[in-house]
């Protein structure tokens, strides 16, 4: 019983990281590919057409 | 018992502790690299397409007009400002998808599967066809000045196809049933029976051929990179976990 809870426990926070991580870089990809603000859009403007992201 | 379970504790503790710092770094590492290297394919390889795209768009050229136009005209040369924030923003890009690669390989590697630059090819390869093949079939990369539906319709459907490609890439990797094989299949199929956003009347002014050539540029570039970050996230994954051991 107690070594299951421990089990459980360590899966939970060898998960929170992973979850950490891709949510990170969903948003690092959001704002990098996605975000319309201008000055963003400008910067990024070349690289969201290479890379495949929709742009205009 | 008791000396059992402290094991499990002292094993599990600095691991975890470890986990999120091993994350972090590979993927920074595999991230950079592998952005760096695309940014500097893409400035060879696409930025000379798209800037040829752009006297089109401009009107400086015009496609069908009272005189044939040259294929090769004289195109703007590097530009710092505006070449630098691409080869930033392409680093910043790649990193973003190491992030969630390398997150995803701890995962697998938590289930058994063994990851390193090797096996990081093929998870490259997955990457390419989730984020890049899969919303690129319906939405093909655009050269600037093409005709196209709402850009927030077209990130809807981009996002979902996405996500529905990478979970069933997945799924042809680690499941093991028939079934969950064919879940895949719809997965990868559905947004394109569905179909993309598309503009209701053609406007571009650039000619097929630069369009072409750009999509099959970009889906090139983007293939090379994205193998070389699943090689790379594999790798530093790898020696990451090798050092923390030590």
């Amino acid at each position: 019983m107690t070594t299951k809870t421990l089990k459980a426990s360590a899966a939970g926070i060898g998960f929170a990281p992973a979850l950490f991580a891709v949510v990170l870089g969903l948003g690092i990809v959001t704002l990098t590919g996605h975000v319309q603000a201008s000055a963003l859009h400008d910067a990024a403007h070349d690289v969201r057409h290479a890379t495949g992201f929709p742009c205009h | 018992m008791t000396p059992h379970m402290t094991c499990v504790t002292q094993l599990a503790s600095p691991a975890t502790k470890h986990v999120f710092s091993r994350i972090l770094t590979s993927a920074l590492f595999a991230g950079a690299a592998a952005g760096l290297i695309a940014a500097l394919l893409q400035l060879v390889f696409v930025q000379p397409v798209l800037l040829h795209a752009e006297l089109y768009e401009s009107g400086e050229l015009v496609h069908f007009g009272a005189e044939a136009v040259s294929a090769h005209p004289d195109l703007p040369g590097i530009d710092l400002m505006r070449d630098g924030l691409s080869i930033i923003f392409t680093m910043l890009t790649y990193t973003g998808y190491a992030l969630v690669l390398v997150a995803l390989m701890a995962m697998a590697e938590g289930q058994g599967h063994t990851i390193n630059g090797r096996t990081g090819l093929l998870w490259g390869m997955a990457g390419f066809i989730a984020f890049h093949f899969a919303p690129g079939l319906t939405l093909a990369p655009e050269v600037p000045g093409v005709a196209a539906a709402d850009v927030g319709a077209r990130q809807i459907w981009w996002t979902g196809t996405v996500a529905s490609a990478a979970v069933a890439m997945w799924l042809i990797a680690f499941a093991r049933s028939w079934m969950l094989w064919g879940v895949a299949a719809v997965l990868l199929l559905a947004p394109h029976v569905i179909g993309a956003p598309e503009p209701a009347v053609f406007t571009g002014p650039v000619p097929t051929e630069i369009g072409a050539l750009f999509a099959a540029r970009a889906f090139g570039v983007g293939m090379a990179a994205w193998v070389l970050v699943g090689c790379f996230a594999g790798y530093f994954w790898n020696t990451e976990g090798a050092r923390a051991e030590a």
